[in-house]
């Protein structure tokens, strides 16, 4: 919920493409437009086709005998890329669900490590990696959600057969507490610090922290779901959920071209946020460099995601003055105090000294800026009459120390935490992109870390993930 | 267990289709004589007078001329019985008629009516297709049944000594047997479940109950009891009607233990279903509501889990050595998690679940799901 700006944005595409997100239509597809989801693992995978270009691709796919979501013979526009359920590239220097254009629907877990075994959660990171590339690309795990042997349980669980891809993404980060676990101390970056006590915070330690934690983004919530559970299980006896988070109507948009989405407060939310196309601020705010350190973290990024409850029923009888008042923007058009449309420059002085968009702007936080991704959330009701509701706020930044920390210490003075207050709170590291069918969410964490060259001085050392004997554990 | 109390017919039905299936004893007209054995029966010995007849109808006539009285069974590889008549007296012949497919069986004569009995190999001949077998599959599943027999004969005194104490209006000491009489009959549940009718009759939760059911009339086994010993706190004549009735429905169990349909497919998905129990009913506290004694049935699951997983393992590991590695670890760890709640690993004196607080029971929780994952695919590894 805090607004960032930067010069406008005039970018028209609906398909971004750049060099950390592509979108393309499926190989899989039966029918032009869209693929759906088949049970058949033998498929060669689409994915491996695709290199970090942008438009070469779909002529790959083509080339494959897939049709893919390009216009069809007397169609005059080709269908957007949510429209069509099209896959989003999982391979990339960057993690997909950051800078991709903003999903409608949010299943989120954190997970916390059981298992003290190395080999044996670096095997786990390669199997997620696997069903995330199949997921993605709109393919079912393992050896799919039937025709196998009768005896056995499937390895899909079959709640998305036959759906589209749905622009999924998946996302994984390590948590602070993580680097308390295999040795990996020293691997800890700076920038991944514990979030300070803020003022109005009231943590349920049940619903934050988390050693890992993996953000399904995708059109279609059932594709959300069935991505978590899917990870969830093949997890069982090396990680367990902590805490997981459902989410609708993307509260933040990552496309400035497309209608600003409102929050549950019913005002727009992410006017001014960091488009996917903006390869400059993405660069100096999101991505982490190599001057920042450490060495694996290059082309990752840090998440911050708090549980923010809103407390609807006191806010839907406050005034639309006040309403109004405490945002600094008007509620129909969504434009700043004083100004006509909603992308005006924001004249902060014209706002009240507590309005939450002066509090949060880059320009009262020494430039502090933030990429959000958040989603609204109704868990049902809270034993009181009233909806357990609110925002589930997801942050990205080049360094939590240098963006959501300040910014949130501004917003202690913020008129709006009379109708808000933080339920959860967790912060992660999240590793750069999967880069090919070969490489690993945390490859980078895990080849170059230390401990391995130390492990050498063990004789029956060897990186094969699949020999668990050789654990770094004491 | 969860089940749903059955209506008198179904259950009804149940029984006369399960006894449908098995050996029949009735008077019949012999067939001709290639469809008849004859066993000739001692105290030493039991001679056939055929080693092979055809599938279909057959009958054997034993003679028993030995000074014990003995019993006749015909059994499949894996000692499930097809058919059998017992307390045949010496000097004594009976008939026994039973309706074979092709394939391989066994003769036992039981002198004494003790032991595994004196055992002789026959075969049904004929076009049916006889699956290939794996002995050491049927010797697992022949070592399994043992067990379960052994569990069900284990629990049956145990469960009248508990029953005793019902009767003897002795709250304090019913409350002591109570969790006990119920080890072996928790170890190998998904057994007794296979009969159908059993289970909702001693084993049945207050919410298996129905609306229009009545808490006193439809409504028996050891939970009603536990209710009464914990929840109303005192017993009544019905309580005594009620303990007898577990004791007639346990025999009943421990009777028809030796006829259920156990392959080594079930012994593997009974072990995932003794998890399961675990997951939906120990774990949230719900199987044991009133004594809180949930943690001894969670105990009982996982040894009768471990029980089928032991004797299935040779095999599934030559398939899956990546699994029987994970399972040994999981089981371990499980294990493990639950001495904590106990003193000594010798008894079966657990914490009583309403101590156990919520992140403990996470913990538990989670443990399950870790062994009850690569349990799961235990079947497939054997079947391979």
């Amino acid at each position: 919920m805090t607004d960032t700006t930067n010069t406008t944005n005039t970018t028209n595409t609906t398909d971004t493409t750049d060099t950390t997100d592509t979108t393309t239509g499926t190989a899989e597809a039966a029918e032009p437009g869209g693929g759906t989801r088949d049970a058949d693992s033998r498929t060669p995978s689409r994915r491996s086709l695709i290199g970090w270009g942008g438009a070469g691709l779909a002529l790959g796919a083509a080339a494959a005998g897939g049709a893919v979501a390009m216009a069809r013979s007397g169609d005059d526009a080709e269908p957007t890329a949510a429209a069509a359920g099209a896959a989003v590239a999982f391979h990339g220097t960057n993690q997909a669900g950051i800078a991709t254009p903003v999903q409608d629907r949010l299943h989120f877990a954190a997970f916390d490590v059981k298992t003290t075994d190395r080999a044996a959660f670096v095997q786990l990171l390669k199997d997620w990696t696997e069903a995330a590339r199949r997921m993605a690309g709109g393919r079912a795990v393992g050896e799919g959600a039937y025709g196998g042997l009768a005896e056995a349980p499937p390895d899909d669980t079959g709640e998305a057969l036959g759906l589209k891809p749905s622009r999924l993404t998946l996302t994984i980060g390590f948590g602070p507490s993580l680097f308390g676990k295999f040795d990996l101390a020293d691997e800890r970056p700076e920038a991944l610090v514990e979030l300070p006590k803020f003022a109005g915070d009231n943590l349920d330690r049940n619903r934050s922290g988390g050693d890992l934690c993996v953000q399904a983004c995708a059109d279609d919530p059932q594709v959300a779901v069935h991505a978590i559970r899917n990870l969830a299980r093949i997890g069982f006896g090396k990680v367990v959920i902590r805490w997981s988070q459902l989410g609708f109507g993307k509260t933040s948009s990552t496309t400035p071209e497309a209608q600003t989405p409102r929050n549950l407060m019913g005002f727009k939310d992410g006017t001014r946020n960091i488009a996917g196309t903006e390869t400059d601020r993405l660069k100096k705010f999101v991505w982490v460099e190599e001057k920042d350190g450490p060495a694996w973290m290059v082309g990752g990024s840090y998440l911050v995601a708090r549980r923010i409850r809103m407390n609807i029923e006191t806010w839907d009888r406050t005034s639309l003055q006040e309403q109004e008042d405490i945002f600094g923007r008007d509620k129909g058009e969504g434009a700043p105090v004083g100004k006509a449309k909603e992308r005006d420059k924001p004249f902060l002085k014209a706002m009240k000294p507590d309005a939450h968009v002066r509090l949060a702007h880059p320009d009262t936080n020494a430039g502090a800026t933030l990429l959000r991704r958040g989603y609204s959330f109704t868990d049902g009701t809270d034993g009181l009459g009233r909806l357990d509701a609110g925002l589930f706020f997801l942050a990205y930044q080049r360094d939590v120390r240098k963006g959501f920390i300040p910014v949130q210490r501004s917003l202690a003075a913020d008129a709006l935490n009379e109708y808000i207050q933080h339920v959860g709170s967790a912060v992660f590291a999240v590793p750069p992109g999967v880069r090919d069918k070969d490489d690993w969410w945390g490859r980078a964490l895990f080849s170059t870390d230390s401990k391995d060259s130390k492990g050498l001085k063990d004789p029956k050392d060897s990186k094969d993930p699949k020999s668990s004997a050789n654990s770094k554990e004491a | 267990m969860r089940a749903v109390r059955l209506s008198a017919v179904t259950a009804a039905a149940t029984a006369a289709a399960l006894a449908a299936v098995t050996g029949c004893t009735e008077k019949s007209d012999a067939a001709g004589d290639d469809h008849v054995v004859k066993v000739t029966a001692t105290d030493s010995k039991c001679e056939v007078s055929k080693t092979e007849f055809p599938s279909g109808h057959i009958q054997i006539d034993v003679e028993n001329k030995g000074s014990k009285v003995t019993e006749v069974y015909l059994l499949f590889p894996d000692d499930r019985i097809v058919t059998e008549r017992e307390n045949i007296g010496p000097g004594t012949s009976q008939k026994v008629t039973a309706e074979v497919k092709a394939g391989e069986y066994r003769i036992a004569c039981k002198p004494g009516m003790k032991g595994k009995g004196i055992r002789q190999d026959v075969t049904a001949t004929g076009t049916g297709k006889v699956a290939k077998r794996d002995p050491r599959l049927d010797s697992a599943v022949a070592a399994y049944r043992e067990y379960a027999q052994e569990q069900a004969d284990e629990t049956v005194p145990k469960a009248k000594v508990f029953a005793q104490a019902v009767k003897d209006g002795d709250i304090e000491a019913a409350k002591k047997t109570y969790a006990d009489s119920r080890i072996g009959w928790e170890r190998t549940e998904p057994v007794a479940e296979s009969f159908g009718d059993i289970d909702p009759k001693v084993d049945l939760r207050e919410d298996g109950l129905e609306e229009g059911q009545d808490l006193e009339k439809d409504w028996t086994g050891w939970h009603r009891l536990e209710r009464s010993l914990w929840k109303d706190k005192k017993l009544t004549a019905r309580d005594t009607e009620l303990a007898d009735q577990l004791i007639t429905d346990l025999t009943d169990w421990q009777k028809r233990v030796g006829k259920a349909e156990i392959t080594p497919t079930s012994m593997a998905n009974g072990a995932k279903e003794l998890l399961d129990e675990v997951a939906t009913g120990k774990v949230t506290g719900e199987e044991e509501r009133y004594s809180h004694t949930d943690l001894v049935d969670f105990k009982a699951n996982v040894e009768g889990a471990e029980k089928s997983y032991e004797l299935l393992k040779s095999v599934a590991s030559e398939n899956d050595a990546a699994l029987t590695k994970e399972l040994d670890t999981q089981f371990a760890a499980l294990n493990t998690l639950l001495d904590k709640y106990r003193e000594d690993t010798s008894s079966y004196e657990f914490t009583s679940y309403d101590k156990v607080g919520k992140a403990d029971r996470k913990e538990l929780s989670d443990a399950v799901n870790a062994l009850a994952e690569p349990l799961s695919k235990l079947a497939a590894a054997v079947v391979k």
